[in-house]
């Protein structure tokens, strides 16, 4: 609210149209195993990047919420390296119309406080929206605060952790997870949400998504042309101080079951006297 | 200098505060200087046991209706900026920490760490360090910004241990008008019941994955976790399918468990999982797949079928 970039976040003139911004990561396949640059201590985030999963929830719902309100659009902003786009050709794919991508060397090292308010000022560049949505967290990072701090940048309401979300009359309903249940919570738009993993269903990218997907528009921009600075580590209030090898867990003894490997489990339980 | 008055974010539920906030301010009590605890809701009832940890002073924030996260960080921010600022907020990783912690962040211009274990202070210097890759690596990283610096920890970090403290004196704070960001309202409030002993308190847990192959099949979860008077858990997998709640996740984005006992059915160990069961004590792991990442972590790993194993293991207790 500070920076005070929440006034230029539209108030929508009517709710029969709903435009949507989707908060998506691109990062290195989870099923490779990770690995951090020696000289930086930052991960390393080369070759091709994909959709994080977790994003393709955020998609999905907003083309949902686009659809149930008859008009508007979906748009995405994404920060990655190296003018990286795969990501975001999967997520225009689905059927998000376009996207603000920022790439920077100058951000490497970026921590998550400068993190949001890249995100916050490519969502200004393009004016704003009804409604933001983000996952919770990353699968690469998972820093966890990133959508709550887009929000308090931009001088909105948010609801994290949503599990089910509907629009009704231009009011957000939304189940709220919590430590030992969930909350109901309503809320005016523009609003941030934050959305659990399996909220929805993803949809495929169809090839005609797919294809189309190829021409529609990226607008690539540095933290400079958006009036962020300082980024990086100059930016950070952090500095990795040591990496270290955890103590590894040994592996026991491995069976395989030849219909009665139950026994070994009693027995093992029976040393340990839980039974 | 150094580190010399500390706050302390405490979840409380069923009237006391959980024990991941007891670890915190255990924690902070180690660290030198005073400790203040603030709490979402009523003070009164949670000053005695608070104080038993080593707080001295509870900051209750009365939110209504509003969401706990922007009201208690605009409360903090207004008592920051009345003078009464901390070297140092600790929060647990919870809905709620992250909220507060990623609101206040950006009031005040700072930093957060979160996903850590452990946290060191030396003169001025703050470090916490997070595990990553699934635990195999630890990053140590060092707050470089000015105070306060705001971390959140992963539950079971710490040992909560009571120095014997009286009660800890209750200040009310007001939250201050929160302009747009306080439009979103709670209406409703659902406490989901379980049975039997809760999952990252029990001595026993018994998870489910993918593994079981459909939804029914998770009734031999949570059979087995009767048997051994345990609770019954989940990996994410199914989770998001719907088989069971979130409330039974245990995982990187769901409960750290560290019982004495895990058996892991059908799961293959993705890192998101491993990260939240790897503290156990002892692990028995049972999966078709031999190549799975899980039984490099078990101490007794069974290469088979659950649909197999399961039924006779839970008809070989029963009939004990």
């Amino acid at each position: 609210m500070s920076d005070g970039l929440c006034e230029t976040v539209h108030k929508p003139q009517e709710w029969r149209t709903m435009n949507v911004i989707v908060c998506v990561k691109q990062i290195p396949d989870p099923a490779n195993p990770g690995a951090l640059d020696a000289s930086s201590n930052t991960l390393k985030r080369e070759g091709k990047l994909i959709l994080d999963e977790s994003d393709s929830y955020g998609v999905e719902m907003a083309l949902q919420l686009v659809d149930a309100a008859g008009g508007g659009e979906v748009s995405l902003v994404s920060m990655a390296p190296n003018s990286e786009t795969a990501g975001l050709r999967t997520a225009l794919a689905m059927g998000a119309a376009k996207a603000v991508l920022v790439s920077d060397p100058a951000l490497q090292g970026s921590d998550a406080l400068t993190t949001a308010k890249i995100l916050a000022a490519a969502i200004q560049r393009l004016g704003g929206a009804d409604l933001i949505i983000a996952a919770t967290e990353s699968s690469d990072g998972y820093t966890g605060t990133v959508p709550e701090q887009i929000a308090e940048v931009l001088g909105l309401p948010s609801v994290t952790f949503a599990k089910k979300v509907s629009i009704e009359g231009g009011i957000l309903k939304a189940d709220r997870q919590t430590e030992e249940g969930y909350d109901e919570v309503t809320c005016p738009l523009p609003a941030l949400i934050s959305v659990t993993a399996g909220v929805v269903e993803p949809r495929y990218p169809s090839f005609k998504g797919i294809m189309a997907a190829k021409s529609k528009p990226v607008d690539e921009v540095t933290a400079a042309d958006l009036g962020v600075t300082p980024v990086g580590w100059a930016g950070a209030g952090q500095q990795i101080s040591n990496v270290a090898q955890a103590e590894a867990r040994a592996a026991g003894e491995v069976i395989e079951d030849d219909g009665e490997t139950f026994g070994k489990i009693v027995t093992f339980l029976e040393g340990l006297k839980v039974i | 200098m150094g580190i010399s008055n500390i706050w302390v974010f405490a979840q409380v539920a069923n009237g006391a505060p959980t024990s991941g906030s007891l670890e915190l301010v255990t924690k902070a009590r180690t660290l030198g200087g005073s400790v203040s605890v603030w709490v979402a809701g009523d003070g009164a009832s949670v000053a005695g046991a608070l104080g038993e940890y080593g707080a001295s002073k509870v900051f209750a924030v009365d939110y209504g209706q509003n969401l706990a996260g922007v009201s208690v960080a605009s409360a903090m921010k207004a008592t920051i900026d009345g003078g009464d600022s901390p070297d140092l907020i600790m929060f647990p990783q919870s809905y709620e920490g992250r909220d507060v912690m990623a609101r206040l962040s950006v009031k005040l211009g700072r930093t957060v760490l979160t996903n850590n274990v452990e946290i060191e202070a030396s003169g001025d210097s703050v470090a916490v360090t997070t595990p990553i890759f699934g635990g195999n690596t630890l990053v140590t990283t060092t707050f470089t910004g000015g105070a306060p610096y705001l971390a959140a920890f992963r539950p079971k970090s710490f040992n909560p241990e009571a120095s014997g403290g009286a009660a800890a004196a209750v200040q009310a704070v007001s939250v201050p008008d929160l302009g747009a960001t306080g439009t979103a309202k709670v209406t409703a409030v659902h406490v989901e019941e379980t049975t039997g002993p809760k999952l990252d308190e029990a001595n026993v847990v018994v998870s489910g994955g993918r593994g079981l192959g459909e939804s029914a099949n998770y009734a031999m979860i949570e059979t087995l976790a009767k048997l051994l008077k345990g609770a019954p858990g989940a990996s994410r997998a199914i989770v998001d399918a719907g088989w069971v709640p979130y409330s039974y996740q245990v995982g990187q984005t769901g409960k750290v468990v560290k019982p004495s006992v895990y058996i892991a059915c059908g799961i293959s160990g993705a890192t998101q999982h491993m990260v939240g069961m790897k503290g156990s004590k002892n692990i028995i792991a049972i999966n078709k797949d031999k190549e799975a990442p899980i039984f490099g972590i078990a101490d007794l790993g069974i290469v088979g079928d659950v649909h197999k194993v399961l039924p006779k293991l839970i008809e070989a207790l029963q009939s004990r």
